[in-house]
């Protein structure tokens, strides 16, 4: 039980911190990436609600 | 509008699938439920049990009566002219149910309100004392009132924005009835005593196997429907959807993992112990206002703020940043509810830390939801229902920022078991939750029962400002009434005894009180005046939309 805890507790400060912050490091890439296509992917997105069918 | 039809060509009518499998299934529940009741422990539980055979035999007459009414063949997924033949009737339903559901969880609210200032309102009754009509609030304003208003926008939404009609013919249905029901086997439990003793989890293991089923549905209809999008883009507030259904079916899980006494009785027993259990319980509470109360209504602001202010979010990018900001962050901050506790101090420091972080995405999307209006701020005087859902950002802004400076542990420790927790959590329930709930209301009845706007838009000016002078009474009384405890509390005297007995700290108390429950009464005239104005919006004739139109304040 305790070398549970303790494994588990390592892993998540060590290895589990590195891998989140890397995922959300990934998410901001995508969001701010300079790019045209996706520049206009959002536009296209963020109007959605506005669009009438 | 009937057709005629040539004999020959008319597709014979069959049962569907689902209409014959949910008949047998109800059939043999009700059955289940009635040898159920006869052996029950508790006249309590026996009520629950006959409540469930009640419902499952008026379902198999539903279906039935169903079948009977409707015409042969599938659903058609899109009309005659063209357009997707949306499911509202669903919507329609969570609408009034969540109007209904609010008025009576704020009135419970009111009633405990007064309890706590005049003890004599208890009247001596165990069914309705503090003790369990404080858990019927609660759950009747973020279950009943809160839970409706997130299933059915979320049902209108997600179809609204995917182009596509609600996946299932009666799964929408079985999703929307069965929640109303857990509501209703919920709360009569509070008042007969059933309990589990957790906060925002108090329903027993059978309503809570009851709701793993209806939520399990829930998530495939609404996965369903956003699957068959034909947007290429899943919009934002359907991924704030998504993370609400998937997150409360973890956490419930999570915090439910109980065995029964016996399939007769409604007792059951936690498998965590101890300081573990109360990990679980508060990781689950905070995500409750993480997942439920946040997420959920932030795709409400995702949603609603822009088509009524007819302009796109601000910034798209920053929405996206906003919710996966919040989903990697708010998981953790559940331990800061456990501050001075026997649970380790290094998880009480994490649950401090990521609470203080979340100020950042908290802030980030209410500066996102309120930029939306920028170039457009005039429609703040001229529009009741966009101001009501601005002001809901605000105070979004304002509960999450008080929020983190509570959790830091030297002010927790003046502000825990205080009323300034309570004040607190009705800043963000009354002022976000709530406000963003009432806009989306506004919005939604005239769009789903085909009228230009709201029956009065004079009305809805006077629900928001009655309610908010309600909201500044309460929560200013409430920080008052904290500090003030949490002084009276703390303060020894010079030979090192306590300066004030704990009851002279609840008779100090007692003004207070009074200006709160004259808050409540305050936030619930104004509900009432929101139910009225919905009903006359639905049952008015069309033309009078024109002539409210003209009462309106000029744009």
């Amino acid at each position: 039980m305790h070398e549970t805890y303790l494994w588990l507790a390592t892993f998540a400060q060590t290895w589990g911190l590195v891998l989140f912050v890397l995922g959300f490091l990934l998410v901001i890439a995508y969001v701010f990436w300079p790019s045209k296509t996706r520049k206009k992917e959002f536009d296209d997105a963020a109007n959605i609600p506005l669009k009438e069918d | 509008m009937s057709t005629i039809q040539d004999p020959i060509r008319t597709p014979a009518k069959a049962l569907r699938f689902g209409e014959a499998g949910l008949l047998v299934v109800f059939a043999a529940f009700a059955f289940f439920a009635i040898i159920v009741a006869a052996k029950a422990y508790t006249p309590a539980y026996a009520f629950h049990a006959y409540l469930f055979a009640a419902a499952s035999i008026a379902a198999v007459f539903a279906i039935g009566n169903r079948y009977m009414a409707r015409p042969a063949g599938p659903v058609p997924q899109v009309n005659a002219d063209g357009k997707p033949n949306y499911n509202f009737d669903v919507v329609k339903f969570c609408t009034i149910a969540a109007v209904v559901w609010g008025i009576a969880g704020f009135l419970v609210g009111v009633i405990a309100a007064l309890q706590l200032a005049f003890p004599v309102v208890n009247f001596d009754l165990p069914w309705i004392s503090f003790g369990r009509l404080r858990p019927l609030h609660t759950s009747a304003v973020i279950f009943a009132f809160g839970g409706n208003v997130l299933i059915g926008t979320s049902f209108y939404v997600v179809q609204r924005t995917s182009h596509a009609r609600l996946v299932g013919d009666l799964a929408p249905w079985f999703v929307v009835l069965g929640y109303n029901l857990f509501i209703v086997i919920a709360g009569t439990g509070y008042l007969l005593g059933i309990t589990q003793g957790k906060e925002y989890a108090e329903p027993e293991w059978y309503a809570d196997l009851f709701l793993t089923v209806v939520w399990v549905t829930y998530l495939l209809v609404f996965l369903g429907t956003i699957l068959k999008r034909k947007e290429p883009h899943i919009y934002v507030a359907n991924w704030f959807y998504l993370a609400f259904i998937i997150t409360i079916a973890v956490l419930h899980l999570g915090n439910n993992a109980s065995v029964p006494v016996s399939v007769f009785s409604p007792k059951s027993y936690i498998l965590w112990s101890g300081v573990q259990d109360a990990m679980f319980q508060w990781w689950y509470g905070h995500n409750a206002v993480g997942f439920f109360l946040t997420a959920g209504f932030l795709a409400l602001m995702y949603y609603f703020i822009p088509k009524r202010a007819e302009r796109p979010v601000y910034s798209y990018r920053l929405s996206i940043v906003h919710f996966w900001a919040l989903i990697f962050i708010y998981i953790w901050a559940g331990p800061h509810h456990l501050h001075y506790t026997s649970l380790p101090d290094w998880a009480q420091t994490l649950g401090m830390t990521f609470s203080i972080i979340l100020w950042m995405p908290s802030w980030g999307g209410m500066i996102n939801g309120l930029m939306t209006l920028s170039g457009a701020w005039d429609k703040l005087r001229t529009d009741p229902i966009i101001r009501m859902m601005v002001v809901a950002v605000a105070f979004y802004g304002m509960s999450t920022f008080e929020g983190p400076m509570m959790s830091v542990k030297a002010v927790n420790s003046l502000s825990h078991y205080t009323e300034w927790t309570i004040g607190h959590v009705h800043s963000g329930a009354l002022g976000w939750v709530a406000y963003i709930s009432f806009g989306a209301i506004y919005c939604m009845v005239p769009w789903l029962w085909n009228k230009r706007e709201m029956y009065s838009l004079k009305a809805v000016n006077w629900h928001f400002w009655v309610s908010t002078l309600g909201i500044v009474l309460y929560i200013s009384s409430m920080w008052v009434a904290g500090i003030l405890q949490g002084l009276m509390w703390r303060a020894y005297t010079q030979l090192g005894f306590l300066e004030y007995s704990f009851i002279e700290s609840v008779e100090a108390m007692h003004p207070l009180y009074v200006i709160r429950a004259i808050g409540g009464i305050l936030f619930l005239s104004g509900a009432l005046i929101m139910a009225w104005n919905v009903w006359k919006t639905i049952t008015m004739p069309e033309a009078a939309a024109e002539q409210s139109l003209a009462l309106a304040p000029a744009e």
